[in-house]
């Protein structure tokens, strides 16, 4: 894509500079009503380290957060690329996405987090159901990478919806291109085939995809397949970096976290140091304990079941929720 | 070519793996640090970094250096390891994600919330056990009676290994760290223990002898969950009782040394007991427990303004990074509670960081907290000894006064 959108030009996005920003360095259809984003470091330094089926929250200029399966190529540290379909039913999102996002814009970012991770195994069946296809794209590049037997099974309304095809044709028969307006739904036992111990099956898709795969694996080890329904997770309120206050809660002290500083810079900016050591969400070293309120998690650690304790985070990259005061153990 | 490229870098020719560089590494570390970002040394014919800049680049790069032909001088793409390589810091991605993975999780500040209490515990009984409620002044060896003492007694337990054979794992572990550097004499004197005592270590990763509940019998449930093959688990659980101990071993002996000599940091310890997270990593980044660790270039990589040829090692001086002025400021030298260590690299950066970090932090946090409950002043009372490893910064004897409150 050619677009130059100078970062001065594109809106008071512009100056949400913070420790988790990123660039829109590219926009690139994919197919129809799917488009490619890469993004870079403002700086240019390395992003986030990530594995496959891994995530990020996006954090879009007009104050909505989504998440979105990174299907890059982790071996590039300096960019990340996402996928968005554009939902009919969006309001901002994806629409926004597909609207108004411009290359050089910023956004926000949190995580990458990894609830879909790719475990070992000497056989893999991918299914992916339309941009279900994203988590399932870096997963297959490792499979193929390790030299393990795989196949994917790739179904979408038509050809033209279907983002990817194009990388994908690489592989040959590993890869079963399924549109519906040409071979009907996936016969999926007919993919799966007798259950093996050897292999694992990773699907991602909209829900009746995932339902008619939990019935044709019924017969399957427990273990066997792992799956991420893909549902747009659209987090209302949890705005960009806005600032908010945060209150020690040892020494009774309130200090107030910019909009351009991370919690664990102010806190250490008025005199409490707390050890920290990736700045980045990922070593686990700043965790900090949270009295009151409800932080905005950032971070690449904790699973959704530590978020609901919503009892820890890590003041390194992570948040408050807007309009909530954080009280923490310091 | 490779060698003009090499050969523009400044070379020093003293080896540092020489048993006085390793009695006493400070005065080399300053020479490589001033030599430049990038150092030729000539006894292996390797790029060196000591400066924290190109250190810290070099541990995040996975991408451009690898840890999978080998974190030591041998290069595993030419030459055969002397164990089957680990499964974490031998591993590059993807093959080190689901084992990683798994551990990290294991190892979390809150999978450890449930060892805490007990830990705290364990640190007071200890300390009373060697302090008695008798004389208000004992002399002790902190290393046998404490620093050794106090790991030994409660990191197999967690991990889950039976009581038998324990002692081994100071000797596996220190051998093991020795064979990341040349085959020098360390090398040689550890070698014909080395098959019995990889054989034990070996066999203590067995599903059935380790303890329900341990982290061992956790890394077995992850196989079962199939995180990772069944075949990875006791390489795994290998990587617990080779990484874990000495290493922890070191950095207690480091942060006593360090309180020992430094009674006005004692004093504030005393004052702020929950300094103590804080002074144990200032003591990791003092002493750097873990001085030196190699990587492979995956192909030519330019850093410092020299390109590293592909397929080359490079050795990163964690320790030199660590007290570099450039980053740490004019008083890098000095242990003090003051200064905030954050970003040190002495656990590494990076997908490697070390991922025992929190085990480590919590047992140090015990003890200190035991200690500084008890013992008002703390004294050398003889000159302490250094061991002497290839990777590790250790003491073998640290004689010790204690004046108790
Ligand atoms: C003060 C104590 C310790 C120090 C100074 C230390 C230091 C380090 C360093 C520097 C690395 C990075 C290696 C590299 O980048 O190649 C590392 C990795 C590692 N450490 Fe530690 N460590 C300590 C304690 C522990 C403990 C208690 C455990 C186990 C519970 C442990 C287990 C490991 C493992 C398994 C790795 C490999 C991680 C990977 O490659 O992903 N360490 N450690
Ligand atoms: S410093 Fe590593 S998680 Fe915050």
């Amino acid at each position: 894509m050619s677009s130059v959108a100078p970062a001065q030009q594109s809106g008071p996005v512009a100056e949400q500079a913070s420790a988790s920003t990123a660039r829109v360095a590219e926009i690139r259809r994919q197919a129809d009503g799917v488009v490619g984003i890469v993004l870079t470091d403002p700086a240019g330094g390395r992003l986030p380290d990530w594995a496959p089926g891994a995530h990020i929250d996006l954090v879009l200029p007009d104050g909505t957060t989504r998440q979105y399966s990174l299907c890059g190529d982790r071996w590039d540290a300096h960019a990340y690329r996402v996928a968005v379909l554009r939902e009919p039913s969006s309001r901002g999102g994806s629409a926004y996405v597909h609207d108004s996002l411009r290359e050089g814009d910023l956004v926000g970012l949190g995580g990458p987090r990894n609830s879909f991770p790719l475990v070992p195994a000497p056989r893999y069946l991918f299914v992916a159901g339309g941009i279900g296809i994203t988590p399932l794209l870096p997963m297959i590049a490792q499979a193929d990478m390790v030299g393990a037997d795989w196949t994917l099974l790739y179904g979408g309304r038509s050809r033209n919806s279907m983002a990817f095809l194009d990388e994908l044709g690489r592989h040959g028969d590993r890869v079963r291109v399924a549109p519906q307006d040409e071979t009907g739904l996936l016969d999926l036992p007919a993919f799966l085939g007798t259950p093996r111990e050897d292999t694992r099956i990773y699907a991602c898709g909209p829900a009746p995809l995932l339902d008619a795969l939990a019935d044709a694996t019924a017969d399957w080890p427990s273990t066997s397949a792992r799956t991420e329904r893909f549902v747009a997770r659209e987090r209302s309120g949890s705005g960009s970096d806005s600032s908010f206050e945060v209150t020690l809660a040892r020494s009774g002290r309130t200090i107030s976290v910019g909009r351009d500083e991370t919690a664990l810079e102010a806190i250490g900016a008025a005199g409490v140091d707390v050890l920290s050591s990736c700045r980045q969400g990922t070593c686990g070293t700043c965790e900090t304990t949270v009295l009151e309120g409800r932080p905005d998690h950032r971070d690449s650690i904790l699973d959704d079941d530590d978020r609901q304790a919503g009892d820890c985070m890590y003041p390194c990259v992570s948040r408050a929720v807007p309009g909530d005061r954080l009280v923490l153990d310091l | 070519m490779s060698a003009p490229t090499l050969g523009r870098a400044p070379t020093i020719d003293v080896d540092p793996f020489c048993d006085e560089v390793l009695a006493d590494p400070i005065p080399l570390q300053r020479e490589l640090r001033a030599a430049g970002p990038v150092v030729h040394l000539s006894t292996y014919d390797i790029l060196a970094f000591a400066r924290y800049e190109q250190v810290h680049a070099a541990l995040v790069d996975w991408q451009g250096f690898q840890s999978a032909a080998g974190v030591g001088l041998t290069n595993f793409r030419t030459e055969q390891p002397w164990r089957p390589p680990s499964l974490l810091l031998e591993a590059d991605p993807p093959h080190h994600d689901a084992p990683r993975r798994v551990l990290q999780k294991i190892l979390s500040p809150r999978a450890l919330r449930s060892l805490r209490e007990k830990w705290f515990a364990d640190a007071e009984e200890l300390v009373d056990e060697v302090f008695g409620h008798g004389p208000r002044v004992v002399d002790i060896d902190a290393v046998t009676e404490l620093t050794e003492a106090f790991p030994l007694r409660v990191f197999p337990d967690a991990v889950g290994i039976p009581q038998e054979g324990r002692e081994n794992l100071l000797p596996y572990g220190d051998h093991l760290f020795n064979t990341f550097g040349p085959r020098n004499h360390l090398v040689e004197e550890g070698e014909p223990r080395a098959g019995d005592l990889l054989a034990w270590t070996s066999r203590q990763c067995r599903r059935d002898v380790l303890a329900p509940g341990g982290f061992g019998a956790e890394i077995w449930s992850a196989a079962d969950r199939g995180d990772i093959l069944v075949d990875q688990a006791p390489l795994i659980v290998r990587s617990l009782l080779s990484a874990g101990v000495d290493t922890t071993v070191h950095g207690l002996s480091a942060v006593l040394h360090a309180f020992a000599t430094h009674p006005d940091q004692w004093a504030r310890l005393r004052e702020t007991p929950a300094a103590a997270r804080v002074a144990f990593d200032e003591a990791v980044r003092w002493e750097s427990p873990v001085q030196v660790f190699f990587r492979t270039a995956t192909r030519d990589i330019e850093i410092g303004g020299r390109t590293v040829p592909e397929g080359h090692k490079i050795l990163m001086f964690l320790g030199a990074a660590n007290r570099d002025e450039q980053h740490w400021g004019a008083e890098a030298d000095r242990f003090d509670l003051g200064r905030d260590p954050s970003g040190h690299v002495g656990f590494g950066m990076g997908i490697h960081q070390c991922v025992g970090q929190h085990v480590a932090r919590l047992e140090a946090e015990a003890l200190l907290t035991a200690l500084a409950r008890r013992v008002e002043r703390l004294e050398p009372t003889g000159p302490p000894r250094r061991h002497l490893n290839n990777t590790l910064r250790s003491w073998e004897s640290l004689p010790l006064r204690a004046h108790l409150a």
